[in-house]
């Protein structure tokens, strides 16, 4: 297997595949963060979570657009205003969403899924008549183009790098709100128990909204990042469902921390196992071994300890 | 060509006895045909199998898919076969007959072009259906319209392994793509090693047996071969390995949304393809798809196709510029959307030649049909239903359009089933 | 609770809506449709193998499966597998390196029959494996799933994955299966060309008979007292298992059958269509044959066929003037269903026509015979199965 190759190449081999699994891992957490947020949090199974992604990617290429036309020499620095309007967008829709569609349906966990697949379908086409049915193009500003050389081998990309800063952030400043603010203390205390939370005041209603409306908001993040590696077209979105949703039951539905834990797993044995084998049944096996675990394991990788 | 009777019972074997006569007899039909239409002739003379025709119009079918996953690659092939028939209606139309046209939406699922290709059939009587784009609608398509006698005009370059007498295939088979670019890789740029790597299914795997057989007739090397699942994002492991194995020659066909991953982790993996190696060469990346990837992301690589919107000809110079006034001027025009472009102008040839509507008339006049206004210069038909035509080269530029760096001296000869390459 | 004999049965008011369903399939369609549009309400009817399945497991018991398109699939690939083998014969492959083995796989270097392919020679088998190798795989995913008490939208998610990965795998490995392009190019089935008219409009036949099968074996549980266990289940799991019942057992047993209709629906599919592709095996394949149960009626089996027909009927009727809007009014469907009409189309009939019909019913009744007790037995019987989802069952996840 490693036949042929010197010393030093193997360490590229392995320092290269590392950072290959590094940015796999990070797209993973980008991805499954938002979902963890509405489904580990709220029970709420969005499957419109990709059109979301989708969303922010649009507003991403849109504002890129803008920045051509009308401010080309604030053109390096876009890509920073584009997250905060993916984000503010996102959660604007998904407060809206929420408000008219999500909280009739919190007692039927399993009808939010078909009706969030409707508001999938509705999404699609709409990008599919705004915006053509071709994948649109994002430019990206020169300084995130091109990669560190760090040996001879070894090459680092730069938007890679910035995939996995963004993704850090995310992860930490979803952590802090959630366990270390009074909100995220809200936040917690209507998960675990409604009726006594609101017995104690809390405005449960308003924490669902602002809960769900983060969530796509950080979908929204998530598809800004992801016009630097994949494509933007009114149906990229479904690609990303399936293996959002298992990161997030892999890692146990209600942790955060868990969720964390399953995207490293995941990504580093779907990166190792893409090097050694092709790459359709790399996938295969990732998700067959996912799948299996899961049969044995249902409560997934971090549990919260409770009686089922 | 040495192997057509072995193709000729690939289908329906009890239907081919009559098409291999038809070929035989081709050359004898060729000269009769040739008179021309002065006048209109009569419904009932060119049309005696109940086909949409009447004394000033006649219906044809345009089937492609305008909603779903397909709907990106497909709208481009839609447009250019409207604006083929609008020209062929301003200049006259067939047979003294104006178009109309019968559009169905396949939405990207292949039941749905079976059943819609039924429909146009057999509800709508259409003289032809210009359609389908992947392999997989085209081959649910293809029982109905050999059972019901259709025609149908396909635009996809595809992977080959067939050849029906109820299809024309405007698109080049993959050999013809194929050899080609790789000859020229070889000879031109010197190229000793080759990864090969695609979307896995059917096409890009063909395309790939092709190529790894051909690489091996020459004496050369092929370091890897790769396939990801269609819609992958994530290329970063297959790029490690192409940093690892230098290949002199990346050879890639992959498709839809992976193509924007993967150029864009290429590039930002610090390949450059500006440089001499390694040489990109696609078969999957028209114009159509740059679009949505970016040209500064696939700057440098190299196409093997038979058309390109840059080439130089007068035909070609008209072609862009009406679609461009039809569709708005940052439209951009792949090799697929100018095969589709070929169908209608064929059907009309094919039918003005064999003086009717009729399909088995038609049919008996394919072979040698030429059309001379092609965009791409020019094309014929072979008898094998697919199309003579030239393969070019061409380099990406920042602007998202190929220069053409090569392009062969002669016809290629289409030639979907071939020996050596299976 | 029940007409004890088949005759009263027919007479009474859920009878007689099954002879309204069998006369509209069976008499007026084939009248008043051609050839073709009757082959396309036969695709249609395949569909409603799997929304009746879907009411079972879902409705009834609670349990939602996203991956019924992957017993659809193996039904229909089976079938397919045969059909394919027969086509195959060594004369009409003669130009193949290796005559007698399918097309795809020539064109793929297999130089003999996969093991695996070998038993589809016979049709015996493959009509048992139509049914047999759905069932297994249910009842392995059920096994593992259930007995672990996995249950609600995990379960989901787990079948959602299962159909991608055979999705998956079924692409890649095409010199097995015919990869993304299916196995088309169907022919004949013991010799029978399955292409003409006259063969397709027997088929729609079979398949309204298959249909018609399906729903009594499905009414036949509905109606025992495993069909109230399942409902109880689905209310008060803890309470049924507090009683006693082995709740994955039923489980288990309630999504092997669901998976048993759609491997015979897919045969069926494969018969009318004439080919089958891992494009209905996938996930969205699999969502949107959940909607045709949710259009119909979650609760009401007769409810699915009429949810499947309507939905692919509008899905063609759309497509072919507006196919833009297409995707509109599916999710406008969806979410319609879900928030508005949580009981589909048998609700709407329950809470409208029905009051209606109760009163012509009633004094109809009243006039011919004095007796009125088998209106309301059946009335009893209906009343039963048509308890309100919206009070008792879809109460949130027990964790």
């Amino acid at each position: 297997m490693f036949d042929g190759y010197t010393s030093s190449e193997l360490m590229s081999i392995f320092a290269m595949q590392g950072f290959a699994g590094l940015s796999l891992f990070s797209v993973f957490v980008l991805m499954a963060m938002g979902l963890a947020i509405i489904f580990g949090q709220m029970g709420v199974i969005n499957m419109a979570h990709g059109e979301f992604m989708i969303l922010g990617a649009y507003t991403t290429y849109l504002t890129s657009s803008f920045f051509q036309s009308y401010l080309p020499g604030l053109f390096g620095g876009y890509f920073f205003f584009a997250i905060i309007l993916a984000f503010l967008i996102c959660a604007a829709l998904g407060a809206l969403v929420e408000w008219l569609m999500i909280r009739h349906l919190y007692h039927r966990p399993l009808d939010t899924l078909l009706a969030t697949w409707g508001l999938s379908l509705i999404m699609q086409q709409a990008y599919r008549s705004i915006f053509g049915a071709r994948e649109v193009g994002v430019d990206l500003p020169e300084w995130m183009m091109g990669a560190f050389q760090v040996t001879d081998l070894v090459e680092l990309p730069i938007n890679g790098l910035f995939v996995m800063i963004i993704a850090l952030s995310i992860a930490v400043a979803v952590y802090l709100l959630m366990y270390r603010s009074g909100w995220g203390k809200n936040v917690r205390a209507v998960v675990q128990n409604r009726p006594m939370a609101e017995a104690v005041g809390i405005n449960s209603a308003g924490i669902d909204r602002a809960t769900f409306a983060l969530g796509c908001g950080i979908a929204g993040i998530a598809g800004a990042a992801f016009t630097m590696i994949g494509s933007t077209g009114p149906s990229s979105g479904q690609a990303y469902i399936v293996d959002t949703f298992l990161v997030v039951v892999f890692g146990g539905a209600q942790s955060l921390i868990g969720t964390i834990i399953s995207a490293f797993g995941i990504s580093q044995a779907q990166s190792t196992m893409e090097f050694f084998l092709s790459g359709s049944m790399a996938k295969v096996l990732t998700l067959l071994v996912v799948v299996g675990i899961l049969m044995l394991r249902p409560e997934g990788l971090m549990a919260l300890k409770v009686r089922r | 060509m040495g192997t057509t009777d072995k193709n000729a019972s690939i289908r329906s074997p009890g239907k081919r006895p009559g098409f291999r006569k038809s070929l035989m007899t081709l050359a004898a039909s060729v000269m009769l045909a040739t008179s021309a239409q002065a006048a209109t002739p009569s419904t009932a003379e060119v049309n005696t199998t109940d086909l949409a025709v009447t004394d000033d119009t006649v219906t044809v079918g345009i089937l492609h898919s305008i909603t779903g996953t397909m709907a990106i690659s497909e709208i481009g092939s839609v447009q250019a076969e409207k604006l083929a028939i609008e020209q062929i209606n301003a200049s006259g139309g067939v047979l003294g007959r104006q178009i109309e046209f019968v559009q169905e939406d396949g939405a990207s699922d292949w039941p749905t072009f079976a059943e819609k290709s039924r429909k146009l059939l057999r509800q709508d009587n259409v003289a032809a259906i210009f359609g389908a784009w992947t392999s997989a609608s085209r081959k649910a398509i293809l029982p109905v319209i050999e059972q019901y006698n259709g025609m149908l005009y396909y635009p996809t370059f595809y992977e080959g392994l067939e050849q029906s007498p109820n299809v024309v295939y405007t698109g080049q088979e993959a050999t013809q793509q194929i050899l080609a670019g790789i000859d020229w890789a070889v000879k031109e740029k010197g190229a000793k090693s080759f990864y090969l790597l695609g979307s896995d299914y059917i096409w890009p795997r063909t395309s790939n047996k092709i190529a790894r057989k051909h690489i091996d007739k020459l004496g050369l090397k092929v370091v890897g071969e790769e396939y990801y699942p269609l819609g992958h994002t994530q290329f970063n492991s297959v790029i490690n390995k192409i940093k690892l194995k230098k290949p002199d020659v990346i050879f890639a066909s992959v498709v839809g949304g992976s193509n924007v991953a993967f150029y864009k982790q290429m590039k930002a993996a610090g390949v450059d393809f500006t440089d001499e190696k390694p040489l990109l060469l696609t078969i999957s990346v028209t114009e159509d798809e740059i679009r949505g990837i970016g040209g500064d992301n696939v700057e440098g690589i190299y196409a093997s196709m038979k058309y390109f919107q840059s080439l130089d000809n007068p035909n070609n110079k008209e072609f862009v510029a009406a679609f461009k006034e039809t569709y708005g001027d940052d439209m951009v025009i792949g090799d697929v959307t100018q095969a589709a472009y070929l169908g209608p102008w064929l059907w009309k040839a094919a039918v003005e030649k064999a003086g009717s509507f009729d399909i088995d008339k038609i049919r008996e006049e394919f072979a040698g049909i030429e059309f001379t206004k092609a965009p791409e210069g020019y094309v014929r038909i072979h008898e094998n239903h697919h199309l003579w035509s030239k393969t070019r080269i061409g380099q990406a530029q920042l602007d998202g359009q190929y220069k053409v760096v090569h392009e062969t001296e002669e016809l290629m000869e289409p030639d979907p089933f071939p020996e050596g390459y299976q | 609770m029940k007409s004890s004999s088949p005759l009263k049965w027919f007479g009474s008011r859920e009878g007689l809506y099954y002879l309204a369903l069998a006369f509209l399939l069976a008499v007026i369609l084939p009248l008043v449709l051609d050839p073709f549009r009757l082959n396309m309400v036969g695709k249609y009817l395949t569909y409603a193998f799997v929304a009746i399945g879907l009411v079972m497991c879902w409705g009834k018991a609670g349990i939602l499966s996203l991956g019924q398109g992957v017993f659809f699939g193996l039904g229909g690939y089976c079938m397919a597998m045969f059909l394919k083998l027969e086509a195959s014969t060594p004369e009409a492959t003669a130009i193949q390196s290796t005559p007698g083995i399918p097309d795809f796989m020539d064109w793929n270097q297999l130089t003999e029959l996969p093991w695996f392919w070998e038993p589809f020679h016979s049709f015996s088998f493959t009509l048992i494996a139509v049914i047999g190798v759905p069932v297994l795989l249910a009842f392995v995913i059920g096994f593992a799933m259930f007995t672990r008490r996995v249950g609600g939208v995990y379960f989901a998610i787990i079948t959602q994955a299962i159909a991608a990965i055979l999705t998956i795998l079924i692409i890649g490995q095409q010199g097995y299966t015919g990869g993304v392009n299916g196995i088309t190019d169907l022919q004949t089935l013991k010799g029978w060309d399955i292409r003409t008219d006259e063969a397709r409009t027997a088929l729609y036949f079979v398949c309204v008979g298959m249909l018609f099968l399906c729903l009594f074996v499905a009414r036949l549980v509905q109606n025992r007292k495993l069909g109230r266990i399942l409902v109880a289940m689905n209310a008060q799991e803890m309470r049924v298992r507090f009683s006693g019942y082995d709740v994955a057992a039923f489980k288990i047993f309630v999504f092997c059958l669901a998976a048993a209709f759609a491997g015979i629906g897919g045969a069926m599919f494969t018969l009318i269509v004439g080919f089958m592709s891992p494009s209905f095996i996938g996930i969205v394949a699999s969502i949107e044959m959940v909607i045709f149960c949710a259009l119909g009626g979650r609760l009401s089996i007769l409810g699915a066929v009429y949810g499947a027909l309507l939905v692919n009927a509008a899905k063609s009727g759309f497509s072919e003037s507006f196919p833009e809007l297409w995707p509109f009014a599916m999710g406008a469907l969806f979410i319609g269903v879900v928030l508005a009409f949580p009981n589909g189309l048998a609700g709407l009939y329950r809470s409208y026509v029905m009051p209606l019909e109760d009163r012509l019913f009633k004094r109809g009744k009243a006039e011919a015979q004095t007796s009125a007790e088998p209106v309301a037995t059946t009335a009893s019987a209906e009343k039963t199965d048509d308890y309100d989802p919206m009070i008792n069952t879809y109460s949130p996840e027990k964790s």
